[in-house]
């Protein structure tokens, strides 16, 4: 498994693209509109909260998970699928499911990295405050990065083609964005939006990260709604994903 | 020494049935080829045996093991080449090799491997970047890393220049010198012919016949045609007076005979006995197309 996991993670530095935009784009973001003066008023809205305080960071994290959950990772899988990566496995002894294990832990990897480094740099170079609930925070990161993996998945194994996956990903992850707040915080959105987002997967995810952010408990509702998209995308995934 | 036996399987897709009752023994040892047009169920057949695929009812034992359920052990004495199977555009090669080798409890040297197939020098080149025959010798090269006792090849030389397909075949017999028993589909008569033991012709499903090339070419009942330009003057007469010629005809300075039986051994002691040596001497009998097409009433295309 140590070497399948050496190989892969080579391949995934071998592809500058998924680093840049799971990366380099939310830190860029952050950094670079995050010292507007604009992002660092308060907000009332907010409840006097400047917007780089809590929702600009998550909304960044969020951006860099979301991305190599729905995007990066998809791809990589329905490429194994349709090129035959995973059949060509699947004669030696060894499973072609250790390299969907492979894939998902590096992508994991990345994705903690990736948010630490964003974490630790907004708070170097903005001052932005870190995660005043750390528990809570650590629990809906965990909760929440597990659900848009598993959603990820899903989204590999529906797509027909390779092609077709990161367009998937893609269509799927703008209005989800959206409605999380990316562009406009939720709190400035028509109340029936907020309420749909809240048993939508990914707004919860955001929303948890803001609130512990700000060092409130999680919204059990929020929890849970995350919990149950692991359990239902990944359960889905897992019977529906094609190994040819 | 049997090590693959195959009895009445069968393989249904959509209900059709697409491999039909086909039966079939492989020797330690040989080359087996599994020959038929495309669509005739060739792949199917091997991948029944490979373990890849879900047989619906027969038989299959590789080496005393069910394919079906004794996966693992049966993934460590089978080597497997598919027809169009391919790793990651970005890998190189030596790290494919080490990876597959990583796979296997007592793998080959994947060094020499790689030497063997002619890309030591290509080593740390990207799998992307490979021509057409390097990455199908490659592709050989992994589906023998695990040092198999079969090893199972699809369709190895398509796409391949003539060159190329060559280089393959004359690796392929040397990897079987080593005692690898092969199981080899194809389409290629030519490939067929020079390269397999044995041979299963199989069309639509069902073999057809099994034998070595030259059995199958024997089974039919075509007409010689020996070509030739007489030293000498000769009269037709003579030719057509033995019991073995049918016809003789002329052609400008070149005589046609055609006929049955040993009717090159009759002609040349015809000619023999009245002086005459046949220059530019050709004999054109039957080919293992004109065994498939007896035996099948088609042709394989191209």
């Amino acid at each position: 498994m140590s070497k399948i996991l050496t190989v892969e993670a080579k391949l995934f530095l071998r592809e500058p693209a998924a680093l840049l935009f799971a990366l380099l784009l939310p830190l860029v973001l952050l950094l670079g509109l995050g010292s507007l003066p604009r992002f660092q008023e308060a907000v009332p809205e907010l409840g006097g909260q400047r917007i780089i305080d809590t929702h600009f960071p998550s909304m960044m994290m969020l951006l860099g998970l979301i991305t190599l959950a729905f995007t990066v990772m998809p791809a990589t899988l329905a490429t194994y699928r349709e090129s035959g990566v995973l059949r060509r496995m699947s004669t030696t002894p060894v499973r072609a499911g250790r390299l969907l294990t492979a894939q998902l832990l590096i992508n994991v990897v990345v994705a903690v990295l990736a948010s630490t480094i964003l974490t630790v740099l907004g708070w170097a170079v903005l001052d932005i405050g870190l995660p005043r609930e750390p528990l809570g925070f650590a629990v809906s990161f965990v909760l929440g990065g597990a659900s848009l993996f598993a959603l990820g998945l899903l989204i590999a194994s529906i797509s027909p083609t390779a092609k077709a996956a990161p367009g998937i990903g893609t269509v799927l992850m703008f209005p989800l964005m959206f409605i999380s707040g990316m562009w406009v915080p939720r709190e400035s959105m028509p109340e029936v939006l907020r309420q749909i987002g809240d048993f939508l997967p990914v707004a919860p995810f955001g929303q948890a990260l803001r609130d512990t952010w700000a060092g409130h408990a999680p919204n059990p509702r929020d929890l849970v709604v995350m919990a149950a998209t692991v359990l239902i995308a990944g359960g889905a995934a897992a019977r529906l994903f094609r190994w040819e | 020494m049997t090590v693959i036996e195959v009895n009445h399987l069968r393989k249904l897709y959509h209900g059709r049935a697409v491999v039909d009752d086909v039966s079939l023994t492989v020797e330690e040892g040989e080359i087996f080829g599994v020959l038929g047009p495309n669509g005739a169920g060739k792949t199917t057949t091997v991948e029944c045996i490979a373990g890849l695929r879900a047989r619906d009812s027969g038989s299959v034992s590789v080496l005393g093991l069910d394919p079906s359920a004794d996966r693992d052990e049966l993934r460590s004495v089978v080597g497997v080449q598919l027809q169009s199977a391919v790793l990651p555009e970005k890998i190189k090669v030596w790290e494919a090799m080490d990876l597959y080798a990583s796979f296997y409890e007592r793998p080959a040297d994947w060094e020499t491997l790689l030497d063997r197939v002619g890309l030591a020098g290509k080593r740390d080149e990207r799998f992307g970047k490979l021509s057409g025959g390097q990455k199908q010798r490659l592709s050989i090269a992994l589906a023998l890393v695990g040092n198999p006792r079969i090893a199972i090849l699809d369709e190895l030389t398509t796409g391949l220049d003539p060159q190329a397909r060559r280089d393959t075949w004359e690796l392929i017999g040397r990897v079987r010198d080593e005692g690898v028993t092969i199981v080899l589909v194809t389409h290629f008569m030519e490939e067929a012919e020079r390269l397999c033991d044995r041979l299963a012709l199989i069309d639509s499903g069902r073999v057809v016949a099994i034998d070595s090339p030259a059995g199958l070419v024997a089974r039919v009942e075509r007409d010689q045609t020996i070509r030739f330009r007489p030293s000498g003057p000769l009269d037709d007469a003579v030719l057509k007076a033995l019991p073995e010629v049918s016809d003789v005809t002329k052609s400008g300075g070149t005589l046609l005979v055609s006929g049955t039986g040993n009717l090159i051994l009759a002609v040349s002691a015809a000619l023999a006995e009245h002086g005459v040596s046949p220059l530019d001497l050709r004999v054109e009998g039957a080919t293992l197309d004109d065994a498939f097409l007896a035996l099948t009433g088609k042709t394989i295309a191209p």
